[in-house]
């Protein structure tokens, strides 16, 4: 897409050259001493440097600007000559368009400040509002439209006219309008139509700009501003409600997918694990070091590193847990003060060993393409790491489901937990059964780690913070039972996104609690209680 | 196997259990690193930081620069003829037990100095200790101010000399007409909103373009947060958030700003307890031109500040290892004691705490800070922008050095407060009543 456009602008450049070639001097020289500003290092400078050289009308606009935004600008403040990296790695002199072939020693990025982004945004926005790409020109509009400056109506107005793309045309109707609104010569009649447009668009951007403009407006047009203001307010609280459904879904997704693990070594087996978190925190630097091995030597891999990681993940974690449970947890069945407070230590010694062993500051853990950004639905923002999240703990939950019901392990597994006594007089090697059980709710643990490393922080402390919410979500759900972790889960975290615009963030999270409080005396089994022998058992 | 019943059970019972297994464990877990050999040619210095805890992320690389300053130190012939001598312990990130510890240098280690804390509770929790034993304690970090003690020497910023002046830039520079005051919950953050509210409302700000926000620590869930702030921010007046937002919550928080589309160029975010350090946990290009206010970047380019990173890296042998402005707080604080000592030629707490005040000693951004009478120093607020390497770009800074005001001027009680070590003799004299004692005594 850029490629494109930079391949256009670069025929575009040779056909100047060659026609300056023929017609010297043609550069003339107040773009070149603007250009030339860029190296003075002062923002004020670099402000008028961008002004001047995007009203230039020069070819090499386009590609100055763009880079400057990406930090691919170059300026030597000696020489006062300015330098373009191009994408392909190239560098170009910036006044001249002649090919360099390395930077000077001492060149540096020409820095920006906020309100030069600002000023570049907009610039590049007016540039590309006749790119040949549907997309950029949508994009161009869209910063035209927040920056509403009045020197672009012309050229939206004439792109415009000659728009095919439905969503360009949408975009640049919108770009105009909010314009006009701020115009302070526009005629009544053009503002009402220019707040109806802006109204119908009807997302936050539109409410700022509405907001913005009501100022020093004429009583009529005021008045509509204020109307249309209202009730796309009204239209936004109802989006809020869905919007808290859908963080709140997600929240309980990553509570569901941290408490998994825990709901098969505590609610099927009956350890009561401190050192789940630790789990978690495993399949974190897992990876981590997944990540670190393709960046040094397979980049082109990056994308995928998630994939990489989650069977080893898996793995990692699992292997720690036979680990655990043939060393320390075998000896303590039926002992729960001993195992809490065995895997309680155990919980700080893996901390520690992370610690001493990756440092105790966070390990910057990328987030693939695929995973980063966010889409519009109606008017609410969903962010793709929140989505891929759900879908990813879903899958995991139905595998292990599937699991436990028709593979033999997962048939091993219940008969031993619901009757150890009968399950070993019918052959069932019952401490194979524990030890993979175990490993089975810790590798879990580990594939969380390897989602919540895209959420979250990857520290030795990673862990810490899901424990308690695990357990929470377990005992609410009902030991024992994976529906009912699955239902406690999205339940608390719903009933918490719903809490915390009212009451806040920390007194809605003291509210759960007391709530949870408050229902574990009436039912002290959880939402789900298991019935029959098993309990007694 | 056990009954469910008993899970139940201990599971209800769990908190108790955790704390008795908490205590233990910390307690066996954090003896002291080198023994206490009693030498009578060194000099000891305590370092009082958390190596394991939540707090292990920011306190650890603070230990590691004290030793690289003694370590320094100790080429350049020690002090008054004597080597220095670190003593290290470790209070775990656990509150009670930095006084335990705290004690246990002063009377079993008999050190001169102590340098140490981060989070202003544990900093409260060995105030009784080192007035009671007498010793000296400096602490490095940014803090809420209200507070001048005579054994505590504050080498971090006092709220105006990081709170105000960033609120300054926004509303000069960015023309910002709208604050979210977003923070951990706890007493910095509060204070420092307490103080920026009031003062934001004395430049005409209206109440209802204020809005306060808590989370508590560790907060990792952002999204509605996030979509409060956005929202806020759309009322077609330009906003700004001033984050006091602590530790590990920093990183959620920013992904979830870069992933809902937030813009430095729509609603730049300030932070006051965002370095070089947190940020070499997350991937910075979606935050480019976000800020911080600090008095020191590793990224300002002067000799001092070459050569103390150039030093630091070879130290601690990672080319990669970064600087950050509490450590520039500790370099200040231990030369500022080193010069103490000398003037005082003696290592005596009372005779050092008397020779503090007045002192100079260069800071790495090419300014000289002065210990004053209050026990807070002078220092340069830089507002920097950061940028897609992960270090930040310094857009603007205060002309000259800002003294610290241990009293807030902005809070109904604290206005008329000074604290004066050398004169009067007294953290919290009244400058209305010129009587020592008011709020805080």
């Amino acid at each position: 897409m850029f490629g494109h456009l930079l391949e256009r602008v670069r025929a575009l450049f040779l056909s100047v050259l060659l026609i300056a070639s023929f017609a010297l001097p043609a550069f003339a020289g107040p773009f070149e001493d603007a250009v030339a500003k860029f190296a003075n290092d002062e923002f004020s400078d670099t402000g008028e440097a961008i002004e001047a050289v995007a009203t230039s009308g020069n070819p090499l606009a386009f590609p100055i600007i763009s880079a400057l935004q990406e930090e691919r600008l170059t300026a030597d403040p000696e020489s006062k000559k300015v330098f373009i990296t191009q994408t392909d790695g190239k560098i170009i002199d910036a006044a001249t368009g002649a090919a360099v072939d390395k930077l000077p020693d001492n060149a540096a990025s020409v820095r920006l400040n906020n309100r030069l982004r600002r000023t570049v945004e907009a610039a590049l926005g007016s540039l590309t509002l006749l790119s040949p790409d549907p997309a950029k020109r949508v994009a161009a509009a869209q910063s035209v439209f927040k920056s509403h400056d009045e020197n672009a109506l012309s050229v939206v107005e004439g792109a415009l006219a000659k728009e095919t793309d439905k969503a360009a045309k949408q975009a640049f109707t919108e770009a105009r309008a909010a314009i006009i609104l701020f115009k302070s010569d526009a005629s009544d009649n053009d503002k009402l139509e220019a707040v109806s447009v802006i109204k119908s668009r009807g997302d936050q951007e539109a409410l700022a700009v509405l907001t913005s403009a009501a100022a020093d407006q004429p009583p009529l047009i005021a008045k509509a501003i204020a109307s249309a203001v209202s009730s796309m307010q009204s239209n936004l609280a109802m989006w809020s409600a869905v919007q808290n459904a859908w963080y709140g879904l997600s929240l309980g997704s990553v509570l569901l997918l941290a408490a998994i693990g825990l709901a098969i070594t505590f609610g099927v087996m009956g350890v009561i694990n401190m050192a789940h978190g630790e789990m978690v925190m495993l399949g974190a630097y897992t990876t981590f070091v997944v990540q670190e091995v393709i960046r040094t030597s397979y980049p082109g891999l990056f994308d995928y590193s998630l994939l990489i990681a989650v069977p080893l993940a898996f793995l990692v974690a699992g292997g720690v847990g036979v680990l655990i449970e043939r060393s320390i947890i075998r000896f303590l069945y039926g002992r729960p003060l001993e195992t809490l407070l065995a895997t309680w230590g155990l919980s700080l010694v893996l901390q520690q060993a992370v610690r001493t062993m990756f440092g105790p500051t966070n390990r910057e853990v990328g987030n693939p393409s695929w995973m980063s950004g966010a889409f519009e639905l109606g008017q609410i923002t969903i962010t793709y790491n929140r989505l891929w999240i759900l879908c990813f703990t879903l899958a995991v939950f139905a595998i292990l489901l599937a699991m436990l019901r028709y593979t033999a392990l997962g048939l091993e597994m219940r008969a031993v937990t619901q009757n150890r006594r009968m399950a070993a007089s019918m052959g069932i090697a019952t401490s194979r059964v524990d030890a993979l059980t175990f490993g089975l709710g810790s590798g879990i643990a580990g594939i969380a780690g390897v989602a919540l490393s895209q959420i979250d922080n990857v520290s030795p402390n990673l862990g810490q913070s899901y424990i308690i919410d695990s357990f929470m979500v377990v005992v609410f759900g009902g030991v024992g039972n994976l529906w009912g972790t699955l239902v406690g889960a999205f339940t608390l975290g719903i009933a918490n996104k719903f809490l915390e615009p009212v009451a806040g963030a920390v007194l809605g999270k003291i509210a759960i609690l007391v709530l949870i409080i408050l229902f574990i005396q009436k039912r002290p089994r959880g939402l789900f209680a298991l019935k029959g022998r098993a309990v007694e058992a | 196997m056990l009954t469910q019943l008993t899970h139940d059970r201990a599971t209800l019972s769990r908190r108790g259990w955790l704390a008795a297994a908490a205590g233990l464990v910390l307690g066996l877990a954090s003896s002291p690193f080198s023994p206490a050999k009693a030498a009578d040619d060194t000099i000891k210095v305590g370092v009082l930081h958390s190596l394991s805890g939540t707090m292990a992320i920011s306190e650890t690389t603070l230990k590691d620069t004290i030793l690289f300053l003694i370590d320094e130190q100790n080429k350049k012939g020690g002090v008054l003829g004597k080597k220095l001598e670190a003593v290290v312990v470790d209070p775990a990130s656990n509150w009670p037990l930095f006084a335990e510890k705290a004690r246990e240098l002063i009377t079993k280690d008999k050190v001169a100095v102590v340098f140490g804390c981060w989070t202003s509770v544990s900093r409260k929790s060995v105030l009784p200790v080192f007035k009671e034993l007498n010793n000296i304690l400096f602490y490095p970090v940014q803090y809420e101010g209200e507070e001048s003690e005579r054994n505590v020497f504050y080498t971090g910023a006092a709220p105006n000399q990081q709170a105000i002046p960033a609120v300054d830039y926004l509303m000069k520079d960015e023309k910002v007409k709208r604050w979210v005051l977003a923070g951990t919950d706890y007493v910095y953050p509060r204070t420092t909103n307490k103080i920026l509210e009031a003062y934001l409302k004395s430049k005409g700000v209206k109440q209802e373009d204020i809005m306060i926000n808590y989370t508590p620590f560790g907060h990792s869930d952002w999204q509605t947060i996030v979509a409060d702030i956005k929202k806020f921010g759309s009322a077609g007046k330009k906003t700004a958030v001033v984050s006091t937002i602590n530790g590990d919550a920093n990183v959620p928080f920013y992904k979830e700003l870069g992933n809902q589309g937030i813009k430095a160029t729509d609603i730049p975010v300030v932070a006051f307890s965002v370095g070089e350090e947190e940020l070499a946990g997350i991937d910075t290009k979606p935050l480019v031109g976000h800020l911080a206010a600090w008095n020191y970047f590793e990224s300002i380019k002067t000799p001092a500040n070459e050569k103390f990173i150039k030093d630091w890296q070879a130290y601690t042998k990672n080319p990669k290892r970064v600087t950050n402005d509490p450590m520039e707080a500790h370099y200040i604080g231990f030369n500022m004691w080193v010069k103490a000592v000398e003037k005082a030629k003696s290592t005596d707490p009372d005779k050092v705490i008397d020779a503090l005040p007045g002192i100079e000693a260069p800071n790495l951004t090419g300014g000289v800070s002065k210990m004053l009478p209050n026990h807070h120093i002078t220092k340069p607020v830089f507002i920097g922008e950061i940028k897609g390497n992960g270090q930040f770009d310094v857009v603007w800074k205060t002309p000259g050095l800002v003294a610290g005001d241990a009293w807030s001027k902005e809070l109904e009680g604290s206005k008329d407060l000074i604290g004066d070590w050398v004169g009067k003799k007294c953290g919290n004299w009244n400058t209305k009543t010129n009587k020592c004692g008011g709020q805080g005594s």
